[in-house]
């Protein structure tokens, strides 16, 4: 019954704005809004077949590469600079400048040593979602309990195995959260990666829609990278409810007692 | 002697001043023995464990573990924080939990498994392993932590004011499962605490501190019968006179330090902080 009632709460907006935009345009002439109903229709015509191989699955995969190759480094370089007070004096005001940057305006120089292909891509991907992880993991491994830390030196836990039991797992909620806001990044850098100098890709594609004026079709594809997001953002949950079943649980035993 | 702390004294050096916690500290501990340390708080008693157990460097003197200067965490050694709910892993089971360091001691799959059987049925878990620590309260976090001093086997077992954060019923269990433990194992024990009583209680020797910066102030023989139970013991009259002379003596050592102690006390708690 509550689950019931959680699906009816998370469904009934978009179901509302869906029914709006539907009724809305359901007589538009307006060339630049067709009715919902013509988006619908060529939908699967415009995106399965073909078009998923060409466009939507190169894409997914350069997403896929850039996200690793960020949460790679970014727990990596994190871990370093969290763990280490020297480095992070020395490293954090420069981190800072870079963070600042908006990845978009890296492309031209990016293109310039990493060229035009897909590894240009990968790398604007990952300059962009390494921020929020490489930031959160820095404060998440900064936050490791002192008496837990001492717990792990007295039981002579140290170097990996310290590592692995206690700072990344400690951790682990900050990684989280800066992974989850790197992954709504990835999927903007995706779409703005490949309207540079591109041949393939849902950004290429929905630029070359909008460019040869078939705007249905450039509709659907922003319909599509819209649930492409939301998929993936529920895959993350779902994850993430998973491997930190424990936090949760903690967080839920601390505010009943 | 197995332990020894030997001219210990520990200042910390804050931005701009310093703050004498430990002023000079000798006293020894015997293999198997079950001595408490007792004094005022905030006279540096977590300062003092923490460096005979490694986790801090006295600013001179030093701690020895069967002759060896202490110098960082020694083998052998074991420690029970006061704070149960952050000495435990909170992303492990409570059997994850007892059974990391004998992981880290690479001893067979084997014996780590019934180490961790019997240290757990020894503090009266035997059927809780596989759920969170913080699925428990807080007396029985508190035995996970001693299930996973016990199965370290360490030779000496220190203890930071374990029980100061349980409430009374489960701080009397407690105290009698420490008895029990170290009657079964033959383990050496250091407990700190604040409480006269469960000083006296536990037990062979009290030593009793004086306030920041500290020295001994006397080392008093238990002399109570070694069975000691809590209705029993605790109205022998010779309890209630070991009780009194060293609540008399903490009294006189709150009294006698300057009228600046308790600023000391307090400056060494501000000092921690700021080192940290």
């Amino acid at each position: 019954m509550r689950i019931a009632i959680r699906v009816v709460l998370a469904v009934a907006l978009p179901a509302v704005l869906f029914s709006v935009w539907w009724f809305a345009t359901a007589n538009s002439t307006n060339f630049y809004m067709p009715p919902l109903r013509e988006i619908l229709r060529i939908f699967p015509d415009v995106w399965t077949g073909d078009r998923l191989r060409t466009d939507v699955l190169p894409s997914l995969l350069r997403l896929a590469g850039g996200y690793t190759l960020a949460v790679v480094t970014g727990i990596a370089l994190g871990v370093l600079v969290g763990g280490n007070r020297a480095v992070r004096a020395v490293l954090e005001p420069v981190l800072e400048f870079f963070r600042a940057i908006p990845p978009p305006v890296l492309v031209p120089v990016i293109m310039l040593f990493a060229g035009i292909g897909d590894t240009m891509k990968v790398v604007v991907i990952a300059a962009g979602c390494v921020w929020p992880i490489l930031l959160n993991t820095v404060e998440g491994v900064r936050a490791v309990d002192s008496v837990l830390a001492d717990t792990c030196r007295s039981y002579r836990i140290t170097g990996l195995a310290r590592l692995r039991h206690l700072v990344l797992r400690g951790a682990s909620p900050q990684i989280a959260a800066g992974m989850r806001q790197a992954l709504s990044i990835g999927i903007i850098l995706m779409v703005i990666s490949e309207m540079f100098a591109a041949s393939n890709g849902l950004g290429f594609a929905i630029v070359q829609f909008q460019r040869g004026f078939a705007i249905p079709d450039m509709w659907s594809g922003i319909l599509l990278l819209g649930l492409i997001g939301l998929v993936l953002s529920l895959l993350f949950r779902l994850v993430e409810s998973r491997a930190l079943a424990w936090y949760h649980g903690l967080r839920r035993a601390q505010r009943g007692s | 002697m197995l332990l020894e702390v030997r001219g210990l004294r520990k200042v910390y050096q804050g931005k701009e001043r310093q703050v004498e916690a430990i002023r000079d500290l000798t006293f020894g501990v015997d293999a198997g023995d079950l001595v408490c340390l007792v004094g005022p708080s905030g006279c540096g008693k977590t300062t003092l464990l923490k460096c005979i157990a490694g986790l801090l460097t006295p600013t001179s003197g030093e701690a020895l573990l069967d002759g060896r200067r202490v110098s960082g965490p020694p083998p052998g050694m074991a420690v029970v924080f006061q704070e149960y709910g952050r000495s435990l892993f909170p992303w492990m089971s409570v059997r994850d939990n007892v059974e990391l360091p004998l992981r880290q001691k690479k001893l067979p799959r084997a014996t780590r498994r019934s180490l961790v059987d019997d240290a757990l049925s020894a503090v009266g878990l035997g059927d809780t392993h596989d759920a969170y620590p913080w699925q428990l309260s807080g007396g029985m976090q508190q035995r996970v932590a001693i299930a996973r001093a016990v199965a370290y086997q360490p030779d000496v077992l220190l203890m930071d004011e374990p029980f100061a954060a349980v409430d009374a019923q489960t701080r009397a269990d407690l105290e009698d499962l420490i008895r029990d433990l170290w009657h079964k194992l033959a383990v050496t024990i250091l407990f700190v605490t604040h409480d006269i009583d469960e000083a006296v209680y536990l037990g062979q020797r009290v030593i009793v501190l004086s306030s920041s910066p500290t020295v001994v102030r006397e080392d008093v023989d238990i002399d109570l019968p070694d069975a000691r139970d809590q209705l029993h013991t605790r109205s022998d009259s010779r309890f209630t006179e070991l009780r009194s002379h060293i609540y008399a003596q903490i009294q006189a050592a709150k009294r006698e330090s300057t009228p600046g102690s308790t600023d000391a006390a307090r400056d060494t708690d501000l000092a921690k902080q700021v080192l940290q």
